[in-house]
């Protein structure tokens, strides 16, 4: 017990540490803040592996791959709406070229007796990694492609646009049967660092290190992705966070405020937003490839606008716009309530029933109900976010001199 | 035409004999129309280097409309728009403003949510920060360039008198600090021209003769060439020389302010045919 917590804690510790050091105030030398905060965040971890329940510790961890996988697509959101105001609603479109483009990458072609029931265009059994930087390739390649015409135009035809792209992509997806097994879902997405948590181990971890993943069975394996999600929220955070707060976040932040101004200002307006676009839906690529290794098996109906383009909206609108922070904070919370409204549906099931007998069937359409009602509250009392936009843009920029 | 100017308005060298110096901006035969609405009519005239130069006209004359053809905001039907020499015609706004020429606009176009200061520190072009992976990989090249653009950015408040508003979001300005904001945003980008649209209106006295003493100082000190769009005929008579009247989208008369507001084509475009002085 002790061993698989101990195990457990250090995959935990990533996103714990780094809280942790982000919340030491800057005049701490960064190497203390490091350790300091890698110290306090594995004990933490410990404490929480060691106390909860496992059971509820497993939901804890899909739970928070889940948000993890949403905090990225906010924060391309947040590239694209928050800090440019190019109002993208087709989301799924760049999350679902992300995702099949890593599953086809990474996957193997079927062979055998698999060959007849799956179909898919390449499988190159590729790593993990080379999955991920193909899904922000060919995300960032179809933001080209959709950007290029529209970006020119009035900000209606990039909603349009992108609405129109996101089906399509959809649709592909659910037809091509040779592209990627149409209707069935493409099985087998590896598993990357699955090696921790089986028998032999990772061969090139030394000795040691390995040993101590070692109490680790199979069924543990959400605990690995947890810290590769966190991480990959942490390194784009981080990217996004050096780039916003430089001359090029100015540039987005005053396209975003006033095209003319800013084109008089020197700035190529057009080249600015179809940058900004594809860096966001590069990170939605991203967040793809995230998605479909914790999958395993993906199929069209995943990337529905509800999912993978409304939600997101609504995380981005909670959190707050234009703040990468507020971002992140606005996916975890807002999945949190997405599914706790879940609960609350299944708690409020007698009651509906003694409305009306078919009602507990149509329970789940409740939960839609409930987040319009949240999105109408943010919109009327928080109309920015939780954490709303910072005053300076540019680091160099703030009012203390020096 | 001889109560006009000392020199021939259609001189086809535009170059008055009180000052040799050469033209700096060109607009030869600029015709837009909208519609049916012929906004400019093929308009011709010249900018002198180092000269302040009016633009005024009754309401709808197209004097804004100049402005944008001259900036790259709206393509010319036809003619030319020439900056020293180099051929601006059909050029994008970004690329106006690379070569020189800045424009403030009528009703000013400031970046609400962004504060006084990082409005002028967006200006400076070649910012190597504005490429996504410089602050990446270059951060201490960026962040030297940015701190020398916060001193420059910090000088231009100081030289316009904003520097108490540095940080404050520029939406929360007043509308003649809104105005002296445009102005300081031009200074950013150490222009060759500055074409104003009206930057007096809505702007209470005090601050009018803020701006129009900067006016005179910038284009002493710096040899900042300006154009400028505006009513108050007061401000225009004692800043402006020449003046250039633009009726109807074409140049009806150009001369020193004296000359022109006693042209009778002048007055009768602005006041409809009834004869009598322009209020000065």
């Amino acid at each position: 017990m002790g061993d698989a917590a101990l195990a457990k804690s250090l995959l935990l510790a990533l996103p714990l540490a780094f809280l942790a050091a982000r919340a030491l105030p800057a005049r701490v030398p960064w190497i203390a803040r490091a350790l300091l905060g890698a110290a306090a965040g594995w004990a933490v971890a410990f404490v929480v592996a060691l106390v909860v329940p496992p059971g509820q510790m497993a939901y804890l961890v899909s739970f928070a791959i889940v948000g993890s996988i949403y905090a990225v697509l906010a924060l391309g959101l947040n590239v694209q709406w928050g800090y440019t105001g190019l109002f993208n609603i087709g989301i799924a479109a760049f999350f679902a070229i992300g995702a099949f483009t890593s599953a086809l990458v990474t996957t193997s072609m079927p062979t055998g007796a698999a060959a007849a029931f799956s179909q898919q265009a390449f499988g190159l059994g590729a790593p993990f990694l080379a999955g991920v930087v193909a899904a922000g390739v060919a995300a960032g390649v179809l933001a080209l492609l959709v950007g290029g015409p529209t970006l020119r135009l009035r900000e209606d035809y990039l909603a349009i646009a992108t609405i129109g792209i996101a089906e399509l992509v959809r649709l592909v997806f659910q037809n091509e049967r040779w592209l990627a097994n149409g209707p069935q879902p493409l099985r087998g997405i590896p598993q990357p660092l699955a090696c921790l948590v089986r028998d032999p181990g990772c061969g090139w971890l030394p000795p040691p290190l390995a040993a101590l993943f070692d109490p680790l069975a199979p069924r543990d394996y959400p605990y690995v992705y947890l810290a590769i999600a966190t991480l990959f929220v942490i390194v784009v955070y981080l990217v996004l966070e050096r780039a916003i707060r430089s001359p090029w976040g100015r540039v987005l932040r005053a396209v975003r405020e006033d095209e003319a101004a800013a084109a008089m200002a020197g700035k190529d307006v057009a080249r600015v937003r179809l940058q900004a676009f594809v860096v966001g839906a590069v990170i939605m690529g991203l967040g793809g490839a995230l998605y479909a290794h914790y999958m395993i098996a993906i199929d069209y109906t995943h990337f529905d606008a509800l999912y993978a383009t409304f939600l997101v909206w609504v995380m981005l609108m909670l959190g707050g716009s234009g703040n990468n922070r507020g971002a992140i904070l606005g996916a975890f919370a807002l999945w949190g309530v997405w599914t706790g409204a879940a609960f609350l549906v299944d708690l409020a099931r007698p009651v509906l029933a003694a409305i009306s007998s078919d009602l507990p069937a149509r329970g789940p359409y409740l939960r839609l109900l409930f987040i319009a009602l949240l999105m109408l509250f943010i919109l009327l009392y928080r109309p920015k976010g939780l954490i709303g936009e910072e005053r300076f843009v540019s680091r160099d920029s703030q009012g203390r001199d020096g | 035409m001889e109560r006009m100017t000392p020199k021939h308005v259609d001189d086809p060298t535009g170059i008055p004999a009180d000052a040799p110096r050469p033209a700096l901006l060109r607009v030869e035969g600029l015709t837009k129309s909208f519609g049916g609405l012929q906004a400019v009519n093929h308009c011709s005239f010249d900018v002198r280097a180092g000269s302040i130069t009016a633009l005024i006209g009754p309401n709808g004359a197209g004097k804004t409309t100049v402005f944008s053809l001259i900036s790259g905001f709206l393509r010319p039907d036809r003619g030319r728009v020439v900056l020293d020499g180099e051929d601006l015609t059909g050029l994008l706004p970004h690329q106006v403003f690379r070569r020189g020429l800045c424009r403030t606009f009528q009703i000013p176009r400031e970046h609400g949510s962004m504060t006084v200061l990082e409005n002028l520190m967006l200006v400076p072009p070649d910012q190597l920060g504005e490429r996504f992976w410089n602050p990446l990989l270059r951060p201490r090249a960026v962040r030297a360039q940015e701190r020398a653009i916060r001193e420059k950015a910090l000088e231009v408040l100081d030289l316009l008198t904003l520097s108490h508003l540095r940080d404050e979001y520029a939406a929360n300005l007043s509308g003649g600090q809104k105005k002296l904001l445009e102005l300081a945003r031009t200074l950013m980008a150490d222009p060759r021209i500055v074409l104003l649209d009206e930057p007096a209106a809505g702007v209470n006295p005090s601050l009018m003769a803020r701006i129009r003493e900067k006016i005179v100082q910038l284009n002493a000190e710096r040899g900042i060439t300006f154009l400028l769009i505006e009513h108050d005929i007061p401000l225009v008579m004692g800043l402006c020389d020449p003046v250039i009247v633009l009726n109807q989208g074409t140049k009806l008369a150009e001369g020193p302010p004296a000359i022109v507001r006693g042209d009778p084509r002048v007055l009768e475009a602005y006041l409809g045919g009834q004869h009598g002085a322009v209020d000065g």
